[in-house]
């Protein structure tokens, strides 16, 4: 197990100095410059500027000096926000969108197994085809066209949540419940799905043969067999809340980093757009190799493969 | 004779399909007696299983009993509220399944399976409960029983596996054990071993099995009656005796005829020719008529009673009728049965 999770801390490594690599160049190749307006200098402050920031050298040089100083764990200063590093101003936006995130996957999560079982214990019934309703309505509703909604409604015309701003828990509410429909939706798809094979299976009928109750085969029996395949989900899921959390942060003015994200797109700030980058693969690594460890802790079938015992 | 532990009246049980319903089990009286082994054979889709299943109420959802009662311990299974149902179900009835590679829950290590129906069951602590099963483990078999109670079962072999699946199985000293075909995917040095530990623990325990199976052979060697069932009857039942040496219905007779042995040349075999009736649309008569070379005109309309062979032995066919004509069935059994006699005479010469 340690030495399986070495190796994809190595992985990890090398899949950050791809992704910077790659990144780096493509940035490179964005239009515009991180001067902004540059009709309003005169030529000799812009290459003042540009060499005060290095940006006058040769675009290999830039990328040497750039992950020289990322191996000292210097990620440079934002353009945009003066003499800000661009650690600080991750590490000050990091907050709220992982506190949102985390909510949304949480409830997510919970809420799709709940209606996931519920479907398939009444399988063919009307409860059964609200959650797949549901299901449906939250795999194909975008979520930033739900947090206007939520929005609109909820938070404008009944005033129950607030509107924007970030002030406390009650501002998370609405962004977090927007961000959970999809993994809500798609959660509960695959729970119900395997658990309407594994309800089906020999073992579920011994277990009711040994004299347990519906409830007691569903928890003792069903659902963690149900839920395995859907850990698998947690991966791709994490992935759908980031690039989703972008967009939403900016309809509820989250001060998070998807905002900060595209604001740095948008002026060319490269250092951030970089340590942004970097960051969010980083995450996601750290999600995968999570989900597969907890797979592993799920299901010992998968770790004895790992060790090739078997 | 003292009493049955377990009376099936009449039972008939149907299954909604797409199809239309199926007639899966009609009208199956059965008796089991104390500590008997009793043997239901017959081709796949006879109805043994929904018969057995039908006992234990685990019936799937579209199936529902038409008529009958399952007596046990004075009440009939079939009226009893689930709650009672499931006090019973592990401890005094107990099944044992067919396929031990998917009876095994793969996400649970198997001590806690197997305690699972004594902590269901009994006023156990876990540690007693534990000293329990390690104990049965022991006794089914199990070399290692203490490091093997924390293993998960992809750790074990299939035959390993169906000995966990007993030791579940038996953990309450249950009345009645239902074994459904528990041998038939295991191969066959696995086969008689674990028929031999069948056999020794119902003897301990003085459990009564039904155990359902379509391999004579394996009869032979475990039961003490047998029943035939045939398109959700049951045609013929006497004890191993009665069935081996004087069939009568001939379709046990087709079954015995097609039961190969060591010593056969090829060819020999015979099979039943066709195939078995649709059970959407059940055949009024004796469901085997069709197949039957001495079918009388009556077997095509009107199900025949149970005659009375012996005291033990009960046979539904017409052939049994005082006004049928007399048909000798059995040539070839009574052959290879002179041919057994002589093959045990000449090992005993040989052992001289």
């Amino acid at each position: 197990m340690k030495k399986y999770i070495l190796k994809r801390l190595l992985m990890m490594v090398l899949t950050l100095f791809i992704v910077a690599t790659l990144t780096f160049f493509l940035m490179k190749m964005i239009p515009g410059s991180p001067l902004g307006n540059t009709m309003k200098l005169t030529k000799a402050q812009q290459l003042a500027v540009e060499k005060q920031y290095g940006l006058n050298k040769p675009v290999w040089q830039q990328y040497l000096a750039y992950m020289g100083g990322v191996l000292h764990g210097n990620f440079g200063m934002s353009y945009q926000y003066n003499s800000t590093s661009v650690a600080s101003l991750i590490g000050h936006r990091v907050g709220p969108s992982v506190l949102i995130s985390f909510q949304a996957l949480v409830l997510g999560v919970v809420v799709g197994i709940v209606l996931g079982c519920v479907g398939a214990l009444n399988k063919g019934t009307w409860a059964d085809a609200a959650s797949s309703t549901l299901a449906v309505i939250g795999i194909s509703f975008p979520s930033f066209i739900l947090a206007i909604l939520l929005q609109y409604y909820l938070g404008f015309k009944l005033g129950w949540f607030p509107v924007a701003n970030w002030n406390g828990f009650p501002s998370t509410i609405l962004p977090t419940v927007a961000l959970s429909a999809v993994p809500m939706a798609q959660v509960s798809r695959f729970v119900r799905t395997e658990m309407v094979e594994v309800l089906n299976s020999d073992y579920i009928l011994l277990a009711k043969a040994k004299g347990l109750s519906v409830a007691q085969v569903v928890f003792h029996h069903a659902l963690k067999n149900s839920i395995i395949p859907a850990l698998t989900l947690i991966g791709p899921l994490a992935v759908t809340l980031i690039t989703g959390s972008m967009v939403v942060e900016n309809i509820f003015s989250v001060p998070g980093i998807g905002e900060l994200f595209i604001n740095s797109v948008l002026s060319n700030d490269y250092p951030v757009i970089m340590g942004l980058t970097m960051f969010y693969c980083l995450l996601l690594c750290g999600i995968l190799l999570l989900t597969d460890v907890v797979y592993g802790l799920v299901d010992p079938r998968i770790l004895s493969k790992e060790k090739g015992e078997h | 004779m003292t009493e049955d532990v377990l009376t099936i009246k009449h039972l008939s049980v149907d299954f909604q399909t797409l199809e239309g319903t199926v007639h899966a089990v009609r009208d199956v009286t059965l008796k089991l007696h104390p500590g008997e082994v009793l043997a239901l054979v017959g081709e796949s889709g006879s109805g043994k299983s929904v018969t057995t299943k039908t006992v234990m109420q685990l019936l799937p959802k579209n199936a529902k009993v038409v008529s009958g009662s399952v007596e046990y311990d004075g009440r009939d299974l079939l009226k009893l509220p689930e709650k009672e149902l499931q006090n019973l179900r592990g401890n005094e009835l107990a099944e044992i399944f067919q396929d031990p590679m998917t009876a095994l829950d793969p996400t649970m290590r198997v001590g806690k399976q197997i305690m699972e129906p004594l902590l269901q069951h009994q006023d156990l602590t876990k540690d007693e409960a534990r000293q329990k099963a390690l104990a049965i483990m022991e006794k089914v078999g199990i070399v290692n029983a203490k490091e093997r109670f924390r293993n998960f079962p992809y750790q074990f072999s299939g035959g390993m596996r169906q000995r966990i699946v007993i030791a579940m199985a038996l953990i309450c000293h249950p009345k009645v054990l239902i074994a459904d075909e528990p041998t038939t995917a295991l191969d066959v040095t696995i086969q008689s071993q674990i028929l031999a530990l069948i056999k020794q623990l119902k003897d301990e325990l003085g459990t009564a099995v039904i155990f359902i199976t379509h391999d004579l052979g394996v009869v032979a060697g475990i039961a003490d009656r047998v029943a035939v069932m045939y398109a959700g009857r049951i045609l013929e039942f006497g004890t191993v005796n009665d069935i081996f040496y004087h069939p009568q219905h001939p379709y046990t007779v087709g079954l015995l005829k097609s039961t190969p042995t060591m010593d056969m040349n090829e060819g020999d075999l015979e099979s039943i020719p066709g195939t078995t009736p649709n059970l959407i649309d059940p055949p009024v008569g004796d469901p085997f008529a069709n197949r039957n070379r001495h079918a009388l005109n009556i077997d095509f309309e009107k199900m025949p009673p149970f005659f009375k062979v012996s005291d033990t032995h009960y046979a539904a066919t017409w052939l049994l009728d005082k006004q049928a004509p007399k048909v000798h069935l059995t040539d070839k059994l009574e052959q290879r049965r002179e041919h057994y006699a002589k093959l045990a005479e000449r090992e005993a010469q040989a052992d001289d």
